[in-house]
């Protein structure tokens, strides 16, 4: 049993991480676009996609993410589409970034200040070109801040995919608790390795939030 | 033929009846002062005038172009109706210049090169070319209320809504942007002021328009009626605001 060294283990858990960063800006970028799609149906002027979009909001924000995970791959092997845990993982946590960051960044559109539509409509800018050249510029400096913050978040729910046997830094490092008998060694290095993925976001995020008061757009 | 003409104009805010039949012409380079209590539908129907608000029966026509009830393309009415407001609402992540701009290239399809020079028109009669590459934060409030003004003029309006475009500003810097809009009066531009300010209305005004719950309670030559008014409502509004 111990001709696995400490070498070894790091090296496994260093290709975890790996994946578990694939995974989460896969995640990210996914779900930044879905996210997008998402706001604008949020705010649209008419109500269907804007029921639609606040339904799928609340689904995704008021269940676990693992359950989420589970039903896309349970449920996806019942319907007989054999998926791997690579496409539920990233497809679960697509949807589950959509629904936040939809959310956050429609909190941002709607803090700029309604004079701002108002005077963008009296100057005939469809409801596109308001958004385009005056709103989301603006709501994009205040989104900037509890983007990044949130995704520390996404980061740390790739960790839910090791259950259905996706295999990132989480799941290498129970394979390898198992392997070695060190569980305290092999988790303190796990956790070691979600901290240096998640602290610089975290600081970054706390370095915007400060700055974009104190200083100006431009 | 009337520039503006409303007719039959009714709107509701839920249960409250605000605009009860609103008949209204204005005529070409005429310069229009709405006064009346808060609450006596005077901004609402400004605010009519380029769509912001909807109504619920009658109708608007600005220089040939109607407004109905629910109408939802007003791409081509506010093409003609500029508007400045009490609070300036000037781009703050734009120049001053890109503010001027932004609208002439966006909806008019106006060239970069061709924007700039107009922008530096509209500024220049504004009084502040120099502001040009400024950012509307660096600005007085009397200047980004003047910046607005060259914003909606760049569009070249045939009318201007302006929306009590005074009572944000601090005392000191009231006249300079009513000196402004003296001087677009002054070169026929059609006005229409919702406006506190009472003396500027019976000295620029051509027409005063009194609302008084929802209704014109009386309108006419500002002179005559700040002089004599006709209803102990007006009576009252002049005598309590003096």
């Amino acid at each position: 049993m111990n001709d696995i060294s400490t070498w070894d283990i790091v090296r496994n858990l260093l290709d975890g991480a790996l994946w578990t960063i694939g995974l989460s800006l896969t995640a990210f970028v996914l779900g930044g676009i879905a996210g997008l799609a998402l706001l604008f149906a949020r705010i649209a002027k008419n109500p269907i996609p804007r029921r639609l979009a606040q339904g799928y909001i609340e689904v995704f924000q008021g269940t676990p993410l693992l359950m989420q995970l589970f039903m896309i791959f349970f449920g996806s092997s019942l319907l007989g589409l054999e998926i791997s845990p690579w496409i539920a993982a990233a497809l679960g946590l697509t949807l589950f970034t959509s629904a936040y960051l939809g959310e956050i960044w429609r909190g941002c559109v709607e803090s700029v200040p309604k004079g701002q539509w108002e005077a963008s409509a009296s100057l005939a800018l469809t409801h596109f070109e308001q958004m385009r050249h005056v709103i989301l510029p603006q709501a994009l400096r205040i989104a900037i801040a509890p983007t990044v913050g949130f995704s520390v978040q996404v980061v740390k729910g790739t960790a839910v995919t090791s259950i259905i046997g996706f295999v990132e830094l989480t799941k290498t490092g129970s394979m390898l608790a198992n392997a070695t008998f060190q569980p305290f060694m092999v988790f303190g290095c796990v956790a070691l390795g979600y901290f240096a993925l998640c602290y610089p976001l975290s600081a970054y995020s706390r370095y915007l939030e400060r700055n974009i008061h104190g200083s100006r757009a431009h | 033929m009337a520039l503006v003409r409303i007719n039959g104009l009714h709107k509701h805010f839920g249960s409250n009846h605000v605009l009860k039949g609103i008949d209204l012409d204005i005529e070409e380079g005429q310069v229009i002062a709405l006064i009346g209590r808060s609450g006596s539908g005077k901004s609402t129907l400004l605010r009519t005038i380029n769509g912001l608000e909807t109504f619920e029966q009658g109708e608007i026509e600005v220089d040939g172009e109607h407004l109905h009830p629910r109408d939802t393309d007003l791409r081509a009415l506010r093409q003609k109706v500029g508007m400045i407001f009490q609070q300036f609402n000037l781009f703050p992540h734009l120049s001053v210049g890109r503010n001027v701009m932004l609208a002439t290239q966006v909806v008019k399809k106006i060239g970069e090169k061709e924007a700039e020079d107009i922008a530096r028109t509209m500024l220049l009669k504004v009084g502040l070319l120099e502001k040009f590459d400024a950012y509307p934060d660096q600005l007085s409030g009397g200047q980004q209320q003047r910046v607005a003004i060259a914003r909606a003029l760049a569009m070249q309006p045939r009318v201007l809504l302006c929306d009590e475009i005074t009572s944000a500003l601090d005392p000191e810097l009231v006249n300079e942007v009513l000196a402004v809009v003296k001087t677009l009066a002054a070169e026929g531009m059609t006005l229409i002021m919702v406006t506190h300010e009472m003396r500027f209305a019976r000295e620029v005004g051509d027409k005063l328009v009194f609302m008084h719950h929802g209704r014109i309670h009386e309108s006419g030559d500002p002179q005559q009626l700040f002089a004599n008014p006709q209803t102990p409502e007006l009576a009252n509004f002049i005598g309590s605001i003096n």
